[in-house]
């Protein structure tokens, strides 16, 4: 689909409303690509092609919402969306006013595109393939286009086209003994993957080490930022949310009670500015550069999507309640000398399976699993079998946070739920004097 | 079903030359009503429709999945799928003569469904607004909801060797919630069929009882807030079926999947404890644990005819008297593996291609087994916990920590006060061999869960699960704090 043909359709619709009617349409599209891996040999590949419409017709003060998938033919997409907007108009009389409805009413265009146009995901596969000779490499590739659209019979007309790829993968030694590995972006360099593999390779060589197991207990730890991303996952869960906040459900409630605070170094963002998301929302509001969530380890602001910007009083920011394109603030220690810093303790390249252990105190569980090593005097000596962790971010961001590296890494959600998710994480590593490892 | 019968035979009157083909249509549609602090949230309608085509070719199988049904757009996901077959038989896992073939013909639909239409729109609305009402008891009731949630999926499968399977399936699912906060304290609690999902429509209403649920998970949401936090150490442990419903799914059901045994989801899902090897010998649990695949629930989440690849669903053993009998893996994996199996390759939709997934998999009730009294009088110091808050657990499906809404205190043999936070963790391997003690039938409750996770690319599924409450013997509890 073309924004033409987008704006096209929506202005077919426009012309059908009632005198007090309001449409607002969405497009969410993607043509993608998937290669599943196992063995370093494909197990499962296709293509899918997609696009959902949204709707919103808002009558007076009432509204309703319905979506349907569009086929690409225009005259079929117009009779399923006429019937979708009919039974709109049917339930509308019945619904009561929404004292919450709230769009922007000053119409505004964007048109952004991100990215080059991937690379033919045969080659990709065949590139991989012939430099992991030898590895057990098992993951997914994903490629192709993400559309994003917003017309209103306002006048509101918005574009958002990326283009990308994504490889996520790992490697195994043996049993879940293994490294990960990932390469996702707007721009494919075949170096890029070359390098990436050959460092899978030497990751390898330490997992050949007799593994060492650790008894439950605290450990002086560095979390490299793939790490890192699993512990923003869980604030995003609630977290910086206006509505939880308010709510009093939010996992940071000391925090918002001033009761508790992170370490001042911690400084967290919402960074829109950084392009792989769209800048609009579906109400068709202009999302700012950045909201500052965390500033000096305190809160600072929080994401209000149009609804509960309606209802508690507050200027929208954000699309829904949980970052999209979330920062972490730098620190100060060189990524090279991370070892150095750790002295003797445990390197946790990834984590995994995170849920809320104790909301109230902002504690999380969660494993260790890729990457993961057993350092003595700043080198890697052994790697480490899978542990449990469940401390509080009040403790790894705050009293027990000794650092955080100076260089950060834009890692992007290799996420296909929904479709292919274009969130992404700017972040660096974190240096903790202990976490708790509790099985 | 009509016009998906009409797209079917349009294709296959222009099949692309191969092997072997399907073509899986799926139209599914969906209304979401709720109502928060009296207001009414806006509704949602949706209606999705596309197709997935399968086909074969040589020693290659692809997928290409389109919501573009018009002959060209079969057409071009044809090729599409061609084009991977192609690859798969260049760099393929396996040889495609692996892959399943189906000439099964029948059809399923869920049973007893009063249509989602038979009641007004107002009338609904003021249900859930009568339930608003109920909930709101205390100004230390912070937050509460009502909602109503349907779901219809239509699905036709046909395939190049005469098979035709169509699959009707309704859902409801109701739910409140509560929530309570003092301070820095907030509890949660949910209610009105939020954890007790199952196929069917507005006959569900009744069991679920929104409104008379409501003071309950009202009052105990305040209730938690002044408990104390559930005690540290080991000891006994009963768990609801609640709570069961996420022991079952994490620590059986996924181990247990044939593709993650076979190594296709160690970069995402993850691995499984469980080897090739210990199928028909390994003991899992204590004698009392008995587990089965089991599609032919009347209402269960997963209760179907076939799954997705055509194959017929049936009852069979995965775990028989605490040993592991048969993995979870449909006819490509059980191919794969030499290793019998289960219907289960299922999708979550038309845009993804069926991987082992778990269907309906259930523990059974002791024959001989009493009610939960029961099972409390065989405790001296324990704990029990209900509802399901937070689950996690490793990537081989061993270590894993739950946490639980709320709990009650055990002492000698009687139920005593409520726990807030309550929480525990363990390792399967050694957890359900201190299964002592599993309810009877009467206690046996049909559950399941509404967004199991896996896949490459991801996949979010229904899975039916059916338990009784269970007794564990010397288990790791805990609470909150820091």
């Amino acid at each position: 689909m073309t924004p033409q043909s987008f704006f096209e359709l929506a202005e077919r619709f426009n012309g059908g409303l009632g005198g007090s009617e309001q449409l607002f349409c969405t497009l969410g599209a993607e043509t993608s690509d998937f290669v599943r891996f196992n063995q370093n040999r494909v197990r499962q590949a296709g293509s899918v092609r997609r696009a959902v419409l949204g709707l919103t017709l808002i009558d007076g003060a009432r509204q309703a919402q319905a979506s349907c998938d569009l086929s690409g033919d225009l005259d079929q997409d117009l009779a399923r969306a006429w019937d979708l907007i009919a039974r709109l108009r049917e339930r509308i009389p019945h619904l009561p006013k929404d004292p919450y409805l709230q769009v922007s009413e000053t119409p505004w265009v964007s048109d952004s595109r991100v990215g080059e146009a991937p690379p033919d995901p045969r080659e990709a596969i065949d590139e991989l393939i012939e430099l992991a000779q030898g590895l057990d490499l098992v993951g997914i590739w994903a490629s192709g286009t993400i559309l994003e659209g917003l017309a209103s019979s306002l006048g509101h007309r918005h574009w958002h086209q990326s283009q990308s790829f994504s490889l996520d993968w790992s490697a195994y030694r043996s049993g879940d003994q293994a490294v990960k590995a990932s390469y996702a972006g707007l721009a494919w360099d075949q170096g890029t993957l070359a390098a990436k593999v050959e460092a899978m390779r030497r990751g390898l060589e330490v997992l050949a080490r007799p593994a060492r197991t650790l008894e439950p207990g605290r450990y002086r730890a560095y979390l490299a930022p793939a790490a890192v991303t699993d512990l923003m996952d869980m604030l995003a869960w609630g977290g910086f949310d206006l509505k939880a906040q308010r709510t009093r459900q939010t996992p940071l409630l000391k925090l918002v009670r001033g009761e508790r605070s992170f370490d001042p170094r911690v400084g967290i963002q919402e960074e829109h500015a950084r392009g792989l998301r769209p800048r609009f929302t579906p109400e068709g509001f202009e999302k700012p550069a950045t909201v500052a969530l965390i500033q000096g380890g305190r809160l600072a602001g929080c994401l209000v999507d149009a609804r509960d910007g309606k209802e508690y009083g507050e200027p929208v920011n954000a699309s829904a309640g949980a970052p999209e394109s979330v920062t972490l603030d730098a620190g100060d220690i060189p990524s090279a000398q991370v070892l150095d810093r750790l002295g003797t303790g445990l390197y946790v390249g990834n984590l995994w399976y995170c849920n809320w252990s104790n909301p109230n105190d902002c504690r999380i569980t969660g494993m260790t699993r890729f990457g993961t090593y057993w350092v003595e005097g700043g080198a890697i000596t052994a790697p480490v079998k899978v542990m449990r962790f469940d401390d509080s971010l009040y403790h790894l961001l705050g009293d027990r946070l000794e650092g955080l590296t100076a260089e950060r890494e834009l890692i992007i959600s290799p996420q296909t739920y929904e479709g292919r998710s274009t969130e992404s994480y700017l972040l660096p590593g974190l240096l903790v004097s202990g976490i708790e490892l509790a099985l | 079903m009509k016009q998906l019968q009409a797209i079917a035979h349009r294709f296959a009157a222009q099949a692309p030359a191969c092997d072997y083909w399907t073509l899986r249509l799926v139209a599914e549609e969906s209304d979401h009503l709720s109502v928060r602090q009296g207001v009414v949230e806006p509704s949602a309608l949706s209606a999705s429709l596309g197709a997935m085509v399968t086909l074969i070719s040589g020693r290659g199988v692809g997928y290409g999945a389109t919501s573009d049904l018009s002959p060209a757009g079969l057409r071009a996901a044809a090729d599409q799928a061609l084009g991977w077959a192609q690859i798969h038989a260049r760099l393929g896992l396996f040889d495609a003569a692996l892959h399943p073939r189906s000439d099964f013909r029948g059809e399923y639909r869920s049973p007893g469904v009063q249509p989602w239409d038979g009641l007004p729109l107002a009338d609904k609305l003021s249900l859930l607004q009568d339930a608003n009402r109920a909930l709101a008891i205390d100004r230390r009731i912070v937050d509460w909801a009502a909602w109503l949630s349907y779901r219809q999926v239509h699905q036709l499968l046909v395939t190049s060797e005469g098979g035709r399977v169509a699959q009707t399936q309704d859902y409801l699912t109701p739910g409140l919630v509560a929530v309570a906060n003092s301070g820095s304290q907030t509890q949660r609690r949910h209610g009105g069929g939020f954890d007790w999902p199952q196929q069917g429509g507005l006959e569900r209403l009744a069991a679920a009882d929104l409104v008379g649920d409501a003071p309950r998970v009202a009052e105990e949401a305040i209730a938690l807030l002044a408990a104390p936090e559930c005690p540290k150490g080991r000891m006994d442990l009963v768990l609801l079926s609640s709570q069961m419903v996420l022991q079952i799914h994490e620590s059986i059901g996924h181990p247990l999947e044939l593709d993650r045994i076979l190594g296709d989801e160690r970069n995402y899902a993850g691995t499984s404890f469980v080897t090739l090897e210990m199928f028909g010998r390994y003991r899992y649990g204590s004698e009392r644990l008995n587990v089965t695949f089991d599609p032919g629930v009347p209402g269960e989440l997963a209760s179907a005819l076939t799954d997705d690849e055509g194959s017929p669903a049936r009852r069979e053993y995965l775990i028989r008297a605490g040993i592991l009998e048969r993995p979870l893996g449909g006819r490509l994996s059980q191919a794969r593996s030499a290793l019998p199996g289960t219907a289960n390759a299922r999708a979550s939709s038309w845009d993804r291609p069926p991987i082992d997934r778990m269907a309906n998999i259930n523990l059974e009730p002791d024959p001989k087994g009493g009610g939960l009294a029961d099972l409390i009088g065989r405790v001296e110091r324990g704990v029990l916990m209900d509802t399901n808050r937070s689950w996690s657990i490793d990537d081989s499906r061993n270590k894993f920590q739950f946490g639980c809404e709320l709990g009650r205190l055990i002492e000698d043999g009687e139920l005593k006060g409520l726990v807030r936070n309550p929480g525990y963790r363990g390792i399967s391997a050694e957890f359900w061999r201190n299964l002592d003690a599993v309810g009877g039938p009467e206690t046996l409750e049909v559950r399941g869960v509404q967004n199991c996770g896996k896949g490459e690319p991801n996949q979010a599924v229904y899975v039916g699960h059916a338990a009784p409450p269970c007794l564990f013997r010397d288990v790791a509890c805990f609470g909150g704090g820091e």
